[in-house]
């Protein structure tokens, strides 16, 4: 099975982890990840103002490059570049005059026949969660997760649809695939400061405190998610945490991809966790995800 | 040869600045039979329907046309009149010289008076052929079904049996009370629910005219009003109540244990049990889905469980009931269906359905009964402490149009006021914050409630919207707004209840379906009209009481379910119905018997003679609507008065004048 990609910048970047970690995964389990050729920025921020119809021009024209490609699913690891894709492609599917605008600006042919898909959606829909369970190789037996969502991966849920807004499971149904232990926390759908940390940092370091914070309270081990900035702000700020806070104790904050690559076997020498501030190796070893 | 009459009426100006309504009356005089051309400034006048009177006497007319406005303005008032002396009222007939000329022809007076000529020409065309009609009897059945055994179906019951009409109330639950039962005290006066309702409960109890069906639903529902038969499907008890004495052995050996409904999960029950356990007027009951008599969980030694059988010393249980089907013959339908309790489950952030001191209004409300599960002791239900602060979160699932339910539930910000003061009255080192939108207390003594409230019972009223709910060690954090100060608040709760909003009871699209009675977008029945004909349904008969009509608190309630009572005492006044004539008829000889019109009739009145194999008019359900007419494929259906061949006529009439012009 071979599937559209779009990894998006940062996953050339700053997140390359997150991108080398999901293809690595993908191969073990059986489908591709095929680059789309000549990719662009998504955006990074979907257009909220109703006529702004230019920044809605270069998702279009990905979605319309995947659909002649001959795809009609488009894989996406970030969850920004998931939301701007997906609710562009809504626009295309809802709105017969905004759609007609673009496309006749860019000159393509498209009504949003592309299905766009988040890695974790190929993995529940059409892996299915128990066939990824028998291909994990090493159960992560013991280890407590806490599955940060963040916002762009569900919200706003008409558009993106991808699992109840307030309550979601599908993060928590893919750790216990992994054998590991989901745990419940209550900040696990609050916001993380997100570009805040620009220009207000101080905003990102008390959220960031906030969500970290219940995940320990509530027995974690490790904090997950899909999002570059999530991971950026939680992982990152905890020094900043820690000046205003010296009781504070660090939590190690990592890609889904990479869980998913320690369970299939793969090495943690080529999931490059010495780019997390927060060292993961002491808790995955002390739990036995890695074995030294 | 008919002798025709021709009335014109000015409207004052509204006809006679753009119709010469003078040589209107010299050219309608020449046509064909006229005896009696005039015209009158306003003709619906008395003096200018004395006119009319007056001429049919003297003249000896046996057909009227009247030219003036609309026919749904004054049709019924010249007939009356023309029948006042002697002259059959369906041989008057209106010609529309106002909406259809004047009006749009108001800067054109030739034209305008020559177009009131050829409708009153052609009017006067289909008086010719129209046939004297004599109106339709219906015969009564003066009996009444409530469907609903709540407070809004025990009032309108009561009143209608205290009027000496026999009513028969089907109740889904093992007992009647509705959620009037779970509640502890009304407000604004602070007076006992349980013992207001059991006088009124004793009441149907006793009552001679009252037959009571519980654990029921309608399966069926045929007729029309006046003539219903209503099939009633009731679900067998399991217990014979004239042998149980209540003891509650029974209650001892039932080896299961399931959330209470009535408690709203507060306590457990069997499978046998009290449904109502705080009400010593009920006897035991089972419930078929939750025995396991009835599941295939079968004991040790082999046998199916009955160990309340064997316990009960009355051997009044009998495990093989089963439902019944039974059929009441009725005039009227009282819809008191009521609502349900929109799950806390939809509040996921709010933690709804999964934090065991997140409960809904109705749960409070069994906290605070003396019979209740606590004993009428306001205590957490995980824990069994009393909490010291409580939040009360109005308008969840309300008033939220792109997530739950766009209406406001009307009744909350009342009893969530009086759950409050109920609360600090009981604890009163506790604190009560209240968040709200707006406060909506527009009855009598309502407002002064809220605000004594907030003045003399420092309940804490906090206007934004809560934004999550979640546990915190063994407290709950609630995050919300004050949009006043414009300030972010986190209060540490010990028990929050929710306002759920009120939704249509389940089952009701489906009932709703079989009583042909519409149903709003959210489900709600619908009034004709909502102004004049409050608690009349779109069928003719059936009746609207109580929430499930809409939202509402027991006062409005109330007065709806006697407003019912008193429009089918008004319909029970007459011996027989009576309905128009101007219905459709069939051609007996030409029908084919091929049914068109038995799918197309929107009212259900063309029904298939199985013995003539034609298809035949219900005349008491007919509305004339003419929907079969046009869907005959012989043509043997006409509607009375206005058959095809009138119609042709009066088109020949007009294109015969478009021709000369």
């Amino acid at each position: 099975m071979k599937y559209p990609y779009f990894p998006g910048c940062t996953l050339y970047t700053k997140a390359k982890k997150l991108d080398d970690a999901g293809r690595e995964c993908s191969r073990r389990l059986g489908f591709e990840l095929d680059e789309l050729p000549d990719w662009t920025c998504c955006g990074a921020t979907f257009p909220l103002v109703n006529d702004y119809h230019i920044a809605m021009s270069g998702p279009t024209r990905i979605l319309a490059d995947t659909k002649d490609q001959g795809g009609n699913k488009l894989v996406t690891l970030c969850s920004v570049c998931f939301n701007v894709l997906k609710r562009t492609n809504h626009v295309m599917r809802t709105d017969e005059e905004r759609r007609a605008k673009i496309t006749d600006f860019i000159e393509r042919d498209y009504h949003g026949e592309t299905e766009v898909m988040h890695y974790l959606q190929v993995l529940r829909d059409d892996i299915g969660f128990d066939q990824l369970k028998e291909k994990v190789v090493k159960p992560l037996e013991g280890l407590k997760v806490a599955c940060y969502y963040g916002c762009l991966l569900l919200r706003p849920v008409k558009e993106i649809g991808l699992d109840v807004m307030e309550n979601p499971t599908i993060f928590e149904d893919f750790v216990r695939a992994l054998g590991a232990e989901p745990v419940e926390f209550p900040f696990k759908i609050e916001c993380c400061g997100a570009f805040q940390t620009v220009h207000s940092m101080e905003v990102a370091t008390r959220c960031s405190r906030d969500i970290l914070n219940s995940a320990k309270n509530n027995g974690a081990d490790v904090v997950i998610t899909t999002c570059p900035l999530c991971q950026f702000n939680l992982d990152d700020r905890q020094p900043e945490i820690q000046k205003s806070d010296a009781n504070f104790t660090t939590i190690p904050v990592v890609y889904f991809t990479q869980l998913l690559a320690l369970a299939l076997g793969i090495s943690p020498a080529d999931l490059g966790f010495e780019r997390n501030l927060v060292d993961p190796l002491p808790v995955l070893q002390a739990k036995g995800a890695i074995s030294d | 040869m008919k002798k025709l009459g021709v009335f014109v009426c000015w409207c004052g100006s509204n006809i006679a600045s753009s119709v010469d309504v003078e040589q209107v009356v010299v050219q309608a005089a020449k046509l064909d039979g006229v005896v009696h051309a005039e015209h009158y400034m306003y003709m619906c006048s008395d003096p200018g329907q004395q006119k009319v009177k007056d001429a049919i006497k003297e003249k000896g007319l046996d057909g009227v046309v009247v030219a003036c406005c609309s026919p749904r303005m004054h049709e019924n008032t010249f007939r009356k009149a023309a029948g006042l002396v002697g002259l059959n009222p369906f041989l008057l007939e209106i010609a529309n010289i106002r909406e259809q000329c004047s009006w749009v022809h108001a800067n054109n007076k030739p034209v305008a008076t020559a177009k009131a000529v050829s409708i009153i020409e052609a009017t006067l065309d289909k008086v010719k052929q129209n046939l004297p009609l004599e109106t339709i009897t219906i015969p009564l059945n003066k009996r009444v079904c409530v469907v609903g055994g709540g407070i809004a179906g025990i009032m309108s019951a009561l009143d209608l049996a205290d009027a000496g009409y026999e009513v028969v109330i089907i109740e889904k639950e093992p007992a009647i009370g509705g959620h009037v039962a779970q509640i502890s005290t009304t407000f604004p006066y602070f007076q006992k629910l349980p013992e207001l309702l059991q006088k009124k409960i004793d009441e149907v109890n006793a009552h001679p005219r009252i037959t009571v069906y519980l654990s029921s639903e309608v399966d069926e529902l045929e007729g029309y009003v006046g003539n219903f038969k209503v099939t009633i499907r009731t679900r067998p008890a399991f217990v014979d109540h004239d042998k149980c004495t209540g003891c509650g052995k029974c209650f001892e050996v039932c080896p299961v244990s399931v959330p209470d409904e009535f408690n709203r999960g507060l306590s457990q029950r069997g499978a046998i049990f009290r449904y109502n356990q705080g009400s010593e007027h009920q006897l035991p009951i089972i419930n078929r889905d939750d025995c396991l008599h009835f599941s295939d969980g079968e004991q040790e030694n082999g046998e199916k469980c009955q160990l309340c059988v064997d316990a009960c010393a009355e051997q009044a249980i009998d495990l093989g009931a089963i439902r019944s089907l039974q059929e009441e013959l009725v005039g009227a339908i009282v819809m008191a269906t009521g609502y349900d309790v929109y799950s806390p489950a939809n509040l996921p952030e709010y933690g709804g359905g999964r934090l065991p001191d997140v409960i809904d209004g109705l749960a409070f409300e069994r906290l605070l009964d003396p019979k209740g599960p606590t004993g009428g002791r306001i205590v957490r239900p995980s824990d069994g402490r009393v909490p010291k602060s409580v939040v009360f979160i109005q308008c969840a699932g309300s008033r939220d149009p792109e997530r739950h339910k766009a209406y406001c539930s009307r009744a909350c910000c009342m009893y969530t006021a009086k759950q409050a003061r109920l609360y600090k009255r009981q604890v009163d080192d506790g604190t009560a914050y209240i968040s709200y939108m707006d406060i909506r207390s527009d009855s009598r003594d309502f407002e002064e409630f809220v605000q004594q409230g907030m003045e003399e019972e420092n309940l804490v009223y906090i206007r934004g919207r809560v934004a999550k709910v979640f546990p915190e060690g063994d407290v709950l954090k609630v995050f919300t707004a004050d949009t006043l100060s414009g300030r972010q608040l986190e209060i540490e709760a010990d028990l929050v209840v929710l306002a759920m909003a009120m939704e249509p009871k389940s089952g009701v699209r489906e009932l709703a379906k079989k009583m042909n009675v519409t149903i709003d977008g959210d489900g709600f029945l619908s009034e004709t009209h909502i102004k004049l004909y409050p608690v009349e349904s779109s069928t003719k008969g059936v009746y609207l009481a109580g929430c499930g009509q809409s939202p509402k608190d027991i006062t409005d309630t109330v007065s709806q379910a006697l407003a019912t009572s008193g429009k089918i005492q008004t319909m029970f006044s007459n011996e027989t119905l009576i309905a128009d004539p101007l219905i459709a008829e069939v051609k007996e000889d030409v029908c084919s018997g091929c049914g068109i019109c038995i799918d197309i009739c929107p009212y259900g009145a063309r029904i298939m003679d199985d013995f003539k194999r034609i298809s035949m008019v219900n005349q008491a359900v007919c509305q004339g609507c003419g929907a079969c007419i046009a869907a005959c494929p012989n043509k043997a259906c006409e509607l009375i008065n206005s058959t095809s061949r009138q119609f042709i006529r009066m088109v020949d009439d007009f294109s015969h004048k478009a021709q000369m012009a």
